[in-house]
Formats: structure tokens, sequence, C-alpha cells
């Protein structure tokens, strides 16, 4: 359809007033949301995080592309949710108790959201139960933990813990990141990846998904 | 502002050149070649036949040095301009003639052949940073006499930027500069858009060889800029002090001044050289020491200071192979040349004292003159005054990223640098296979070695140079070129 590829190359501008009034459009013509989110922006956003991993493009073109989605989303959403078509996949973000860093935690909350993940940020200081109560409560897919001390890392596998009490340990996926971790501590705490940063986050919440 | 460093105080270069004047009014420089002894002798200059000195007055320099252009620029091989030698203007040039060449898959120093040239030119025509290319490997599979015509032959049909260079003996000129001809199509046009610099080396203490100062003489002839390069070596074939080494230095670059400005006066030369701190534990010539770097900054001063473009040997490593000591003294070097505003700085891949060239080094190198043309743009304000709109951006949006005073400066104002930088994380670089530096540059060397594209030279001109080539290849008794595609 031409008007998908349309939005999809408008998508990767970072045209987000075109992407937009293209999506109007789509619906206008009597296009199904969910066939203009995959096709148009979805498709958009793909390539846009294929050309910053081989930094063809730059942070800022990735996150007006996600500005871009987001205009579109607006409109798709409504509808989804009448005509529950279920979102690609919800996560449940935030910074750990102890800590208030949130620099990293937001940036990949952007581009998860541009990615056309539903996001639940909770912010900083963040407490455990809150990440597992939040998260079953929302029938969210993936819990994303941040932290950038050393001393705040152990809260981390209290979230995991928490997890496994409540029952969704396995169900829900844990993902981690933040400046002082790896790929072993994180298999060390029980979580189910490491994200070294926001692209890598969301090919790992797209891998836990089965879309990517 | 642009940054700027300074050795020499301006009264400390006028007593450098007087000294030097003196020198050469007193003792004289060695000329082993008639032409030029007779030159400086019809303009003036008292000469001993017999020791072969000419001693030149300081009203003779001077008005020599006055008759020197204060500028010049290079042009490409399609007469586009691509070089300019004024002011404080920077440009980066590859090191020029090594016999040895550093294999990438055996990791040892060997002989380069032409298809080590060949890789080289094309891979030149992909450095963003560095806007001359130089005839910088000598090739060991064609016979000496044409192994300077046939390596500069190499450069202009693979590579289109202008080409630092130099010959071996006086008949190589001839043909070095037809091929020139050939490519401007006319003598005029050759001397109104230069497309090469000779390199022209005194032997230090203050003597000029049959070969280097008839190439002098040939160079102005045609209106061929040439770079002197006077070497002293401090404590050795220069006083140790690092002033006297830059009075012998002013002394040997005037005397090859005056050469050329008798011969043709208007003639583009460069105030260059490649002095050096004598090593006495090892007999070597540093040019990653300290010392040199400090002299070659203080005589591109000197050169300044005369009104002249300027041009050293540094931003290169005595290290035998890409390690950090290669990192390390190419960037100091480099830095320094960049402050002080050396016009033509020679160096990027450069080893082992001038003699090894490495084709990851240079691609390193390349990301080092990028950062440092950033560096001299300085610090200039950029629609920052005044800032309170894009403070309060920020805690509106809690971000910058895709702010519009972001998107028009990101990529003016920060300098991003190529592949072989890595800035990844350690777990994206883990994931990325772990490259070692040397692993990384060879990658690029590969990527942009494949995305080669020759210039469009027409096929008239190809066929000239060939011809060119192919009959002073001949005269030196080898039938056929190697190939070179």
């Amino acid at each position: 359809m031409e008007i998908l590829k349309q939005i999809s190359e408008s998508l990767e501008k970072g045209d987000f007033n075109r992407v937009g009034e293209l999506t109007q459009q789509a619906l206008d013509q009597g296009l199904d949301p969910k066939v203009i989110l995959d096709d148009g922006l979805i498709a958009g956003m793909s390539i846009v995080g294929q050309k910053f991993k081989v930094h063809e493009i730059f942070l800022p073109d990735v996150l007006l592309a996600a500005k871009a989605m987001y205009a579109g989303m607006d409109l798709l959403k409504p509808l989804m949710i009448k005509e529950n078509i279920p979102s690609i996949g919800k996560v449940v973000m935030g910074t750990v108790q102890g800590d208030l860093h949130d620099i990293g935690k937001n940036l990949v909350s952007i581009m998860l959201k541009g990615a056309g993940l539903d996001v639940i940020d909770l912010g900083n200081d963040v407490p455990p139960a809150k990440f597992v109560d939040t998260a079953i409560s929302e029938n969210a897919d993936v819990i994303g933990i941040s932290t950038l001390l050393t001393t705040t890392m152990p809260v981390m596998g209290e979230v995991v813990e928490m997890a496994k009490e409540r029952g969704v340990y396995g169900k829900v996926k844990i993902i981690v990141g933040g400046a002082p971790l790896n790929a072993d501590y994180a298999e060390q705490i029980g979580a189910d990846a490491y994200c070294f940063d926001g692209v890598n986050a969301v090919d790992c919440v797209k891998r836990f998904l089965g879309a990517g | 502002m642009r940054p700027t460093l300074r050795f020499l105080s301006d009264q400390l270069i006028e007593q450098i050149v007087s000294e030097a004047q003196e020198l050469l009014s007193k003792i004289g420089v060695e000329i082993h070649n008639d032409n030029v002894t007779s030159l400086l002798a019809d303009n003036g200059a008292r000469v001993d036949n017999e020791k072969k000195r000419v001693f030149i007055s300081r009203d003779l320099i001077e008005s020599c040095v006055k008759a020197a252009p204060k500028a010049f620029k290079l042009y490409d091989v399609f007469g586009e301009e691509a070089v300019d030698l004024s002011g404080y203007n920077i440009n980066f040039v590859p090191g020029s003639a090594s016999i040895n060449i550093l294999d990438y898959e055996s990791d040892r120093i060997r002989r380069p052949v032409t298809s080590d040239i060949v890789d080289f030119t094309k891979l030149m025509s992909g450095m963003q940073y560095i806007d001359s290319q130089a005839t910088s490997i000598v090739p060991s599979d064609v016979p000496e006499k044409i192994s300077d015509s046939y390596r500069l032959y190499l450069s202009l049909i693979h590579c289109s930027k202008p080409v630092v260079t130099g010959a071996f003996t006086i008949d190589a000129f001839n043909v070095m500069k037809d091929m020139q001809v050939a490519i401007r199509r006319s003598r005029d046009e050759l001397k109104s858009k230069p497309l090469t610099i000779f390199s022209c080396c005194p032997t230090a203490p203050l003597k000029w060889s049959n070969v280097t100062s008839q190439n002098l003489l040939d160079c102005a002839e045609y209106f061929i800029p040439v770079e002197y390069i006077s070497m002293p070596l401090t404590g050795f074939m220069a006083p140790v002090t690092l002033v006297g080494t830059l009075i012998q230095h002013t002394a040997e670059t005037l005397s090859g001044i005056v050469i050329s400005q008798l011969a043709n006066p208007g003639a583009p030369v460069l105030y260059g050289g490649s002095p050096s701190v004598f090593d006495i534990r090892y007999e070597t010539t540093p040019m990653g020491d300290v010392g040199t770097m400090m002299i070659d900054c203080a005589y591109n001063e000197v050169g300044k200071h005369l009104g002249l473009p300027t041009q050293a040997y540094i931003g290169l490593s005595d290290s035998k192979q890409l390690d950090a000591q290669a990192g390390l003294e190419t960037s100091m070097g480099a830095t320094l040349a960049a402050l002080s505003g050396i016009n033509s700085i020679s160096g990027p891949g450069m080893l082992d004292f001038e003699s090894c060239f490495s084709l990851e080094k240079l691609v390193v190198d390349n990301e080092i003159c990028g950062m440092i043309q950033r560096m001299v743009q300085g610090i200039e304000p950029k629609e920052d005054f005044p800032c309170l709109p894009h403070f309060e951006e920020m805690m509106k949006e809690q971000h910058l990223l895709i702010y519009d005073h972001t998107r028009k400066y990101l990529k003016s104002e920060i300098h991003f640098p190529g592949n072989v930088i890595n800035r990844a994380n350690k777990a994206r670089w883990e994931e990325e296979g772990s490259l070692t530096l040397r692993e990384r540059a060879h990658k690029e060397v590969e990527r942009i070695i494949e995305g080669y594209e020759a210039p469009e030279l027409s096929e008239e001109i190809i066929m000239e140079l060939r011809n060119l080539m192919e009959t002073e290849a001949k005269k030196h008794g080898m039938d056929r070129l190697p190939v070179s595609d």
C-alpha cells in the first residue's frame, strides 16, 4: 500500500506532522489500525533502528522518528483499545529504590515507545514491590530496571525475588541495565537479560515478545 | 578565536634570523652544482670555487625572501582547488618516501611493491581529513632510477588529490614534470594551478648536493612548488641547543630560498624541514621526540615571521608497530603542529623514522587529523546568547536531544570520529567482536579500498601518462611495467 510506505518514509525522516496526517488519511481510507501500525509505523521504526546501529544516523534522528511514531500512535491507540486489539507489548520501567539517576532509563523508555511498545514509566527510587505489582495489574510483558550505582545493584535482585514470590517469574521477563552492570551480574541475580544500550533493550524486548 | 601556540618571542626570532644571515655571509653554504654557483655569482654572491662555498649577503637574502610568494594553493588533477597554504590554515599530508611497509597479515616490515602503492592511493582517496596525497611508498619492484617517477605516475592515475613528491635524480625531474603538464594540458596552466610539491633537501651542515640544488632550479623554472627539507641534528650535525639548531635550520632554508628566487622570482616555496634531536643512545633521529616537535613548531614561527607558508615532518612515529607509542607520538606532534599553524603537516601513516608506511596507521591518523581540524576551529558562540530559552526547553522536555538548536549545530559543533575509534560501551564492544585498534583499522582499510572509485581522467591523458612512464621505464631497462590495477 502506497500510503503505508509514505508513513514509513516520513517516520524515517522524523516528520511528525506528516506522519500524523498520513495516519489519519490511512484511517479515513478504511485501513485496519493494526496494519497501519505494523506495516507503516513499526516498519519505518525498524529501518531507523538498523540505520542507528550502523552509525548511519544519530540518536536525535531516532528520537525524532520516535516522536513521529507517537504522532501516529496517538491516533491509532483509542481505536485499537475500542476494537480490543492488543498492543505489541507492555513494559514497566523504573530506576531502583535508592537511586535517583533516571537519564539512562528515560532514554530507554523513549526508544521502547518509539518502537511501538506501551511503556509505564514508574520514575526513579522505585521500591521492588511496585515494579512487580504494576506488572501484574497492568498485565505487562517486561519489567525494565535501571541503576547507575553499585550500592543499589542488589535491589535489582530483590525485584527478581519478588517476582518469584508473586509467581510471575519467567512469565514477566525482567531486563536490567546501567553503567555498573554486565551480563554475568544479570545472570547471577536471575534476570532474563542485560541490555547495554537503548537499541539493545528494544531488540531484547522484541525478542521476548517474539516480534523481532 | 583560533587557538594558537608560540614558542619564540619576536625578539628571539629576529636574533635567530640575524645569526643565520651572519652564518651565510661568513661561513657560506657548500653547493655541488655549477649551474647554481654561477647563478649565485651572477647575482653578486662571493664564490670560492675550489671549496665550492658560496657566501650570501644579508641584502641578497632579504630581497629573495621578499620575492617569494606569501601563500599559494594546490589543485587536484581536475584543476579544482584542494589546498590553501596561507596564514594559519592547516593541511595534512601523509609522510613521504618510505622504503618499507608494515604488512598487516604478517605484522612484519617488508619491502613494498606496486600493489601496495595502488592500495595506498585508493585508500588516500577516502581519507577525508587528509587533503593532499604524497608519494609515500618507494616501490622495490622497478629499477631504482624510475622508482620516483613511477610512484608519481601511480599516484596521479589512481587518486585525484595534489601530490607531495620529489625526484631522486636530476633526470627524473623531466618525466615527472611532463606528467604534470600532460594533466594540465599546458605549462602555463600548470604554473597557475600547481599540482605537486617537490621536497628538496639540503645536507647538514649547510650543503646542497648536485641533485637537490638542480631540482630547485628545475622546479623554479616551471613554477612547481618546493618544500625545503633542512635536517639539522641537535648535538651532532647542529648545536645541541634548540636555538642553535634553529639558527642552522634558518640558514639552510634561507639558502634554498635564495637559489629558488634567483632562478625564477616568485617561484612558490614552503618554509619546511625535518630537523631532529639526535638520540645519542641509539644513534637515531627520533621524529617523535618532544624536542624535535618543538624545533618544528619554532622554525614554523620563523617562517611565518618571514611571511612564508610553512611545512614540517611532524605527526609521525618512530615505533615499528601500530601501538600506543605510534598513537601518542603522532597525535602529540600533529596537535602541536596544528596549534602552531604549520600549513602543510607531513606525517600521517608513517612509522620507524620516516622509513616504514602503514595503511592501518594512515586510517588511524586520519581520525587524529579530523579531531585536530575540529580543535583549531576553536570555541565560538552559536546562538548561545541568551541561554534562557535553551534551559527552559530542557526543563520542559527533560532533554535536548531533538531540540532545534541541537539539530542545527550537532554535527558542526561536535566531531564524531569514524569506526576506528571505539566508543561503544564494553558490552557492545564485546558483541561486535572485541576488535583491537589494529583489527578495526584493517577493517576500515578494506572497506575504503573496496568502495574506491577511480578518478575520471580522460583516456587521452591516461594514455599520455602511460606512454611517458613506459618510455622512461624502457630507458632504464624495464620493458613492461608491473601490473597496477
